[in-house]
């Protein structure tokens, strides 16, 4: 059984246009990436398709009420709304650096939370 | 006061610019920023895929903001917040910039060079005639984009965006992980104005809908935003009679283009370009005022902060040349010319004597071409001609023109800028 399917790769803002032959399941063939970078893409798409995520959180005593933060790499596309509501109970005290932990291995991805801005205290 | 260099902007652009100036020995310079902090918008993008080519890593905005605030700080670059430059003119030789804030009121600073970097504005409702009341409800997405991200509030919860750029794609996703509703995206042009992978990881992965050659005819609503009426357009942009789908939202986004901020630009007699709304530059990225250089969205709107940076850098860097007497007196440029599906180029000249080793000229076409390719030419001689599987009028595209290649022309001569094309696709 063979198919194909299209994907415009997000890795970068080219945005490059690849597609893919499958046979048996199997990935047959990629093309049109212009780097590695676009085979390693589609190749997870296809199989473990991953997001890195961003959202805020609440900080007491700071110049902002929130923060912004990140996973430290990306995680399971169906996580991510997981990953938003388990950041919704959580407030850090002022001041918050980058790269300050927020949270570990959310809902269990093994990926953690970092802040990823600065909020000085009020 | 006196100053040697004056950067009108702390964002990307007004902080490359100023590191570059002051790494290339200027001592004497200001960074002058309106808002209470340095980083400009780049403060309120927390999304993710900033710095690829810059640091080879992908940054938030606030962290791609803090590389370059810090590393501003360590040059001891002094910058006044909360301080707005009221007006901008030429006396003489030198520039004189009215300044405004608080603590020192109103006051005139005589400079010898001056940097634009104000960026750019959204486009706003009342630019786009929709009818209806003005209810509640109605943001552009870098408004709500603000009041999520910096303020934690939230601006509603069923939403209705229209237009297809990148903030407001990057908001349909926002919202959404925020608990909102996004309806749908509707855009006026057959293509997407923003870029592709904004489209596959804010709309795709959350199953948002664009609606690509739509338009909102009606705002339903008179305290509170209550519907948006959308129709097809025709491929004159008109809205089909007939196709007209009502639909509920209590929130309306507008993400509907941008526009380089060049009220003091022009209030200093710098030549705008209407196609991009921005400065005419040489490959010095000077403007038609002498001392007068220009960097990031106030010159043209970009795609990447990273380019923004680089461009912004380059400006710094012949600031810095031009302040030392280093930078060759203008002698006859070549200009650039944009034919053929393009819609401009920045530079639009290059005095060979003036340039480096290599020119970046970045430009962008007006419509969506696959399997087609840019051409450079001059006279009948084909100078550079780049295959591309894809050429979208969302994607900034650049060339490097090196100073080999451009020696053998005359500096009456031009360059021109084509797309070379079988197939169009619209």
């Amino acid at each position: 059984m063979s198919g194909r399917r299209e994907f415009v790769c997000i890795r970068c803002p080219l945005g490059c246009n690849i597609t893919v032959e499958t046979e048996n399941g199997g990935i047959k063939s990629i093309t049109g990436n212009t780097c590695p970078r676009g085979a390693d893409y589609v190749t997870k798409e296809m199989t473990d398709p991953r997001r890195t995520v961003t959202s805020l959180v609440r900080v007491r005593g700071g110049e902002l009420p929130v923060v912004s933060v990140k996973t430290a790499g990306d995680i399971p596309k169906d996580k991510i709304a997981d990953c938003i509501r388990a950041l919704k109970g959580i407030e850090l005290s002022a001041p918050v650096r980058i790269g300050d932990p927020v949270a570990e291995n959310v809902c269990g991805t093994g990926v953690d939370i970092v802040a990823a801005a600065n909020v000085g205290q009020a | 006061m006196k100053k040697d260099l004056v950067i009108i902007g702390g964002g990307p652009a007004g902080l490359a610019a100023a590191i570059a100036a002051k790494e290339a020995g200027v001592e004497d310079l200001l960074v002058l920023e309106r808002d209470s902090r340095l980083g400009g918008i780049l403060n309120q993008c927390i999304h993710n895929g900033f710095g690829l080519h810059t640091f080879k890593e992908e940054l938030t905005g606030p962290e791609y903001a803090a590389r370059y605030i810090e590393k501003a700080e360590a040059l001891d670059i002094p910058c006044k917040l909360n301080t707005m430059v009221i007006d901008l003119a030429a006396e003489g030789g030198r520039k004189r910039v009215t300044v405004m804030n608080r603590q020192e009121g109103l006051y005139e600073i005589e400079a010898r060079a001056v940097i634009l970097a104000m960026g750019c504005r959204e486009r706003p409702r009342g630019a786009l005639n929709i009818p209806g009341y003005r209810p509640a409800g109605i943001y552009t997405a870098g408004t709500a984009q603000r009041y999520v991200n910096i303020e934690g509030r939230m601006p509603g919860r069923e939403v209705v965006v229209l237009g297809s750029g990148d903030i407001g794609l990057i908001m349909a996703r926002r919202m959404t992980l925020e608990g909102a509703k996004v309806k749908l995206v509707a855009e006026l042009m057959p293509y997407s104005g923003g870029l592709k992978r904004n489209i596959v990881q804010c709309l795709d992965d959350f199953d948002i809908p664009l609606k690509l050659s739509h338009t909102v005819v009606d705002i339903k609503g008179k305290e509170r935003v209550e519907g948006v009426t959308i129709a097809r357009v025709d491929e004159n942009s008109k809205p089909i009679p007939g196709t007209e789908e009502e639909v509920a939202c209590d929130t309306l986004l507008l993400s509907c283009g941008l526009i380089p901020e060049n009220e003091l630009s022009e209030s200093i007699g710098v030549a705008i370009n209407p196609a991009t709304g921005g400065p005419f530059v040489n490959e010095s990225l000077e403007t038609d005022r002498e001392g007068v250089f220009a960097c990031g969205n106030v010159l043209h709107v970009h795609d990447l902060v990273d380019y923004v940076s680089e461009e912004s850098s380059q400006a710094g860097r012949n600031a810095a040349a031009y302040l030392q007497g280093a930078l060759a007196g203008k002698g006859k440029a070549i200009s650039l010319r944009a034919a053929d599906g393009i819609r401009y180029t920045v530079p639009a000249s290059i005095d060979v004597s003036r340039m480096g080793e290599t020119q970046t000229v970045r430009f962008r076409v007006g419509s969506v071409y696959r399997d087609a390719a840019l051409e450079v030419t001059c006279g009948g001689r084909v100078l550079k001609h780049i295959d591309k599987r894809v050429l979208a009028p969302g994607e900034m595209e650049q060339v490097v023109l090196k100073r080999s290649e451009l020696q053998n022309i005359g500096n009456s001569e031009s360059i021109t800028f084509s797309v070379r094309t079988e197939k169009r696709e619209v």
